[in-house]
């Protein structure tokens, strides 16, 4: 039984990195309408930054959050600079742009960084408590507590604040918001600010799990695809809510069932997404998408 | 000279080339040639699901390797003669692309480019899971068609000719396929879903069909790939694969037809030539690449070629209008492309009615 609460706490860790991953998603899907292919490589990237600071002599806490911010500006530019050119156009474009940034960070990251493993400081202490006579590791409660800190912040800007609810409009109806004087590209533009952002927590969170090298991202990317899809594209708390289901359900295939092993845990989220998206497209949380020809 | 006949007179010059090449070059060269085309094919496929149907895949690297695999485990280990592996491993193929497509094309196509970058990624770990069967990491050595004795070629001649005749089959097959009813339909839903459905276009099954014959010819381009390298193993199956023939496609043309050659030569030629200067160049020119040409030339190198051709011709037949069926993607379907829903409507109907 203890092993079985360890191996789901373990599971809701990995799962709150998925849930900032697919927020970072969300975020971006919201407010542009894109899936954004390179989410992951960018958080990869800036976790390479934050490794390079640490490396420099910055403790790790103070080198993750330099590059929190540094990941926010450098979001924003990239939506300014490349992404606005395209936006409003074919999804086709959008993604095969996307895609192209995923392909350019991962051999840029390599180029600068080189492709060998690296071990990443843990922001958290290596020890374990024990709550209700299970053995649990810090770093498992400080990364959910961690995720729960980022959802309350989040909720706060987009609820209670005006810059929330000025990306809140750009996002649900561009024109009427420009027209009401909201400045619609620099909410887009902070919406990519705070999806790099995220991605970039999401990284220094799992690097120390896995090691540090140019294809980090790639296998959370996919999970955190499966968190959105599962959660819906479209919703904030899905994000989170599919982050912890797969999370949880990926560790415990692994754990528990033999035939999945560490090889094939990979089409644990696989299935799931083709199941969400057959079953119930929107998600759990998702709205409903309505065309007009 | 006019536009068609230009166009015909291009057409057997290359394959005037086509044939010349092996006895032009050496054996490293011809080498490289003979892995040109067997790209070419599988660019070509996942154009026709790209550019004629604007649904995307990042798994066709899976396909690909689903076909290598199996010509390798039928020549080598049931001993089948090569040339049936070929279209064993394209039928095996346009039946997982249609398995896999009946679920997968109820999605939408960012949910496609999803499920099937999942697909990429998951495949070569497959294939090290089935160790038993595919020797795992190890890859398994497959033995390369040799020229008969009564033909006086060289190995590499030989094996460059057997898959340009495949290549040229398949290219005349795709040509075919997408001036005749299928093809317009599956343009169509392409340019608007709606409007195609209400004139009894099955949206679901043309996407699924497209799917699986792009699956196919992924299939067929592995089992010559099988021939060309006679080795196949998990690592040359991953993620870049994929990227490397969307790459091939975006800056060939999408929609085209003769795009695939000039991206598969992209593919072949740019990593050879990049991977002196560093490891990461060739991705870093994939993945700009890919950008740069959305920006600035959304059409590829066919299209750019297609432009100056109209150019030149421009002079003698002022009022030309390209022959419908060519299977290309017309001036006018592009206009109609960047229109509003408006002008994508009217163009899916016209495209029914040609």
């Amino acid at each position: 039984m203890e092993r079985f609460v360890q191996v789901v706490v373990d599971g809701i860790a990995t799962g709150s990195i998925y849930a900032a991953m697919a927020l970072a998603l969300v975020l971006i899907f919201r407010s542009t309408g894109i899936v954004n292919f390179a989410q992951g490589e960018m958080a990869m990237f800036s976790t390479f930054v934050a490794w390079g600071l640490y490396e420099a002599g910055v403790p790790i806490g103070l080198a993750a959050l330099t590059t929190l911010g540094l990941s926010f500006i450098v979001g924003m530019a990239i939506e300014r600079a490349l992404i606005r050119h395209f936006e409003g156009g074919e999804p086709l474009t959008l993604v095969i742009v996307t895609l192209g940034m995923f392909i350019l960070l991962n051999s840029l990251a390599g180029w600068i960084w080189g492709f060998e493993n690296r071990g990443f400081p843990s922001l958290f202490a290596d020890e374990t408590v024990t709550l209700g006579g299970v053995r649990l590791s810090v770093e498992s409660l400080g990364i959910v507590a961690v995720l729960l800190v980022v959802v309350g912040l989040l909720f706060l800007l987009f609820q209670r604040t005006k810059i929330g609810l000025a990306m809140r409009a750009a996002a649900l109806n561009p024109e009427s918001s420009a027209l009401v004087g909201v400045r619609v590209g620099t909410m887009l533009m902070l919406g990519w600010g705070l999806a790099a952002a995220l991605g970039a927590l999401a990284g220094v969170l799992v690097a120390p799990r896995l090691f540090l090298d140019v294809n980090l991202m790639g296998s959370v990317l996919i999970y955190a695809f499966a968190a959105a899809a599962l959660g819906g594209f479209d919703s904030a708390l899905g994000a989170v809510v599919g982050g912890w289901v797969i999370g949880v359900s990926e560790t415990l295939a692994g754990t528990y069932v033999d035939f999945i092993g560490a090889d094939l845990k990979i089409l644990v989220p696989l299935a799931i997404i083709f199941v969400v998206l057959l079953v119930r497209p929107t998600g759990l949380f998702g709205s409903r998408e309505v065309a007009r020809a | 000279m006019s536009g068609r006949r230009l166009r015909a007179v291009s057409i057997a010059a290359l394959a005037a080339l086509a044939v010349a090449i092996p006895f032009l070059f050496g054996p490293y060269r011809v080498g490289q040639f003979t892995l040109v085309l067997v790209y070419a094919v599988a660019v070509l496929g996942l154009n026709l699901l790209v550019g004629y149907n604007g649904q995307i895949s990042l798994g066709h690297g899976a396909f690909f390797a689903l076909g290598a695999y199996t010509a390798a485990l039928l020549i080598e280990k049931a001993s089948v003669p090569y040339l049936l592996s070929v279209p064993a491993a394209g039928v095996l193929c346009f039946v997982a692309g249609y398995l896999f497509g009946v679920p997968a094309l109820r999605l939408r196509g960012l949910y496609l480019a999803l499920v099937t970058l999942g697909l990429a990624i998951a495949f070569p770990q497959l294939i090290k899971r089935f160790d038993g069967l595919t020797e795992g990491s190890q890859g398994l050595t497959v033995e390369q068609p040799a020229a008969p004795g009564w033909l006086s070629l060289a190995d590499d001649q030989f094996l460059y000719l057997l898959v340009l005749a495949f290549a040229a089959v398949m290219f005349l097959a795709a040509w075919n396929l997408m001036r005749g009813q299928l093809g317009r339909a599956v343009k169509a839903v392409r340019d608007a879903e709606i409007p195609a459905s209400t004139v009894g276009i099955d949206l679901g099954a043309t996407k699924t069909r497209v799917f699986a014959v792009s699956a196919a010819y992924a299939g067929v381009a592995g089992a010559l790939y099988v021939f060309a390298i006679g080795f196949v193993a998990p690592e040359a199956f991953t993620l870049t694969i994929s990227f490397a023939f969307l790459a091939a496609i975006v800056v060939g043309g999408l929609a085209t037809i003769s795009g695939a050659l000039f991206g598969a030569l992209f593919i072949e030629f740019v990593p050879v030539y990049a991977s002196d200067v560093n490891d990461a160049l060739t991705g870093v020119i994939y993945g700009g690449v890919l950008i740069a040409f959305m920006w600035l030339l959304p059409d590829g190198a066919a299209g750019l070629l297609r432009r100056l051709r109209r150019l030149v011709s421009r002079g003698e037949e002022e009022t030309r209008r390209e022959d419908p069926g060519g299977g290309e993607w017309h001036e006018e379907e592009r206009a109609d492309r960047v229109a509003g829903p408006a002008g994508r409507a009217g163009a899916g109907a016209g495209g029914l009615r040609a």
